[in-house]
């Protein structure tokens, strides 16, 4: 479905990604995992066309959307939740949800998905006219997986849904992108600092360092290896 | 004291502060997508009211009904002014985008001077008379020493146009994603807003509102000249602050505010000081409240 090939970006002069690549297949969820600065962020900004790459090839679905507008891109079904969710402060809940499904037209569906994502989460239906801003971090990492949703994606581009958020949340927040991958059919790219909880919800896992991948493996074969073990799950 | 004095006063504030409001508009929803003070922005209200002094002066020719050349006139005006923003922006913002603010500012000053001067060199450093075009309106017979019929014109217009505007920015999609790109472009961006169109439909809608703002300057006051913009463009944007930058609500309050700070100090304590009084009370207010009236204090990100 997604297929990066020897990306490199660049921020100015200093280069994050080196040669990175990346295959993603259609109903998989695949993790990215990799220390603070390793890239992560940066291979979501690419793939978004937020931050293009220089050299290398993303293809989607064999389209070649490496110098694509971001807009675009999002229109193919490629949503992001990016990292500290940013919801729009002074927009209220139901609005945020709006700006999701900003390139949609069919009314009906919208509806249906509106109510999709306030039965996933009861609680946004409940504070749908206060602003988003005022929401705590995990009603706010709710609402940005609920806006992601409301955008239809094909693929789903998660970066760090469990930063700063209580255990409980997290698992909560981690249940609903197994629903959401099963419910809707909807491909995960997770991207997480959380090895351990990241690849317990994954089919397959890339580690990445200072911008490289150093391992590709499937997910059970990640939590075994010795080497992640040591570095990522603390043991 | 005398009541009907003050309610002239009261009146004149009203007035001038919507030409302000028409115009600080522009100011305020520019800077709040893009973070750029559209130092150009007076001139597309003085090109407005130019441009409806053209026209208006060929169709008089024709002897056609003074109320019908007005509409014409107005509108030929909205459309031309919303070209020259859209153009402004393309040519001296959009190369410039990502770059630092001040390249942006100093770019936007560069303008200003440009458009000036253009209509200087391309029409006189005169004051033009602005055909009276606006009937007498006759339910304003009894009350015609407090409030003309220009006057009345500016103040229903503006009203129509608040009611639009707000309805625009708070239910439609467009209005929707215009806030929501100010409050966070790239997160807009990761949703599918395509930043560069936002850009311009708020330029379009700042410099319409802007051109009419000059249009209804124009008839009230009955001549023009190359540089009303400069001025009112400064004025207006002196409201935009008071009222703090980037709010639309607060543009509009901040523009009453000073319009009647300046009617009120003007009839009462003298007419030399009328721009004092306006910065002045500007101080007061950034002293006490830095992000002006309505303003929201910086995010600060972590």
């Amino acid at each position: 479905m997604l297929k990066i090939e020897n990306i490199q970006t660049f921020y100015g002069n200093i280069q994050a990604l080196q040669d990175v690549s990346i295959e993603i297949n259609a109903g998989e969820i695949i993790t990215l995992i990799g220390a603070n600065g390793a890239g992560k962020s940066t291979t979501l900004m690419s793939i978004s066309g937020l931050e293009p790459a220089r050299h290398g090839k993303i293809t989607f679905n064999g389209k070649d959307i490496t110098h694509m507008d971001p807009d675009k891109i999002v229109q193919l079904g490629i949503i992001q939740v990016p990292e500290g969710r940013r919801i729009f402060p002074y927009l209220s809940v139901s609005e945020n949800l709006d700006m999701g499904a900003f390139l949609r037209n069919d009314k009906e569906e919208i509806k249906r998905d509106i109510e999709y994502v306030y039965s996933l989460f009861p609680l946004l239906k409940e504070r749908r006219n206060q602003q988003g801003g005022t929401l705590s971090g995990g009603e706010q990492q709710m609402l940005a997986i609920s806006r992601a949703i409301m955008a239809k994606p094909k693929l789903l581009l998660l970066d760090e849904p469990s930063l700063g958020l209580a255990p409980i949340i997290v698992q909560q927040i981690m249940a609903i992108i197994k629903k959401i991958n099963k419910e809707q059919k909807t491909t995960i790219f997770l991207v997480e600092q959380n090895a351990n909880l990241a690849l317990k919800l994954a089919d397959r896992g890339y580690v990445m360092e200072t911008g490289r991948i150093t391992l590709s493996d499937s997910a059970k074969n990640l939590r075994e290896n010795d080497d992640v073990r040591k570095a990522y799950l603390g043991i | 004291m005398d009541l009907s004095y003050f309610f002239e006063l009261f009146v004149g504030g009203l007035t001038r502060g919507s030409i302000y409001a028409l115009i600080a508009l522009g100011y305020t929803m520019v800077y709040g997508i893009i973070k750029l003070i559209n130092f150009a922005h007076g001139e597309i209200y003085m090109i407005g009211a130019f441009t409806a002094l053209i026209i208006a002066s060929v169709l008089s020719f024709t002897g056609m009904n003074p109320v019908l050349i007005f509409l014409i006139a107005s509108v030929l005006a909205i459309f031309f002014s919303a070209a020259y923003g859209v153009t402004m922006e393309k040519i001296a913002y959009t190369p410039l985008r990502g770059s630092q603010r001040l390249s942006a500012l100093i770019s936007a000053i560069g303008m200003s001077m440009f458009l000036q001067n253009y209509v200087l060199l391309a029409q006189t450093s005169d004051f033009l008379p602005f055909p009276e075009l606006v009937p007498d309106f006759k339910f304003l017979k009894p009350v015609e020493h407090l409030i003309s019929s220009t006057s009345f014109l500016i103040l229903i217009t503006t009203a129509i146009v608040m009611v639009l505007l707000t309805y625009l920015i708070k239910f439609t999609r467009t209005g929707k994603a215009m806030r929501a790109t100010s409050q966070d472009a790239k997160m807009a961006q990761l949703l599918g807003i395509n930043i560069s169109r936002i850009i311009t439909i708020t330029f379009i809608i700042g410099s319409s509102t802007a051109a009419l703002g000059g249009v209804l300057i124009s008839t009230h006051i009955g001549q023009l000249n190359f540089y009303i913009g400069f001025i009112a463009g400064i004025k207006a944007f002196v409201a935009a602050v008071l009222g703090g930058i980037g709010s639309i609500p607060g543009a509009v309050l901040g523009s009453f505010v000073l319009g009647w700070t300046e009617s009120f100090g003007t009839g009462y304590i003298s007419s030399d000081y009328e721009d004092v009084f306006a910065f002045l009370f500007l101080i007061i207010i950034l002293i006490f409240r830095p992000s002006g009236i309505l303003g929201r204090p910086e995010n600060k990100k972590v």
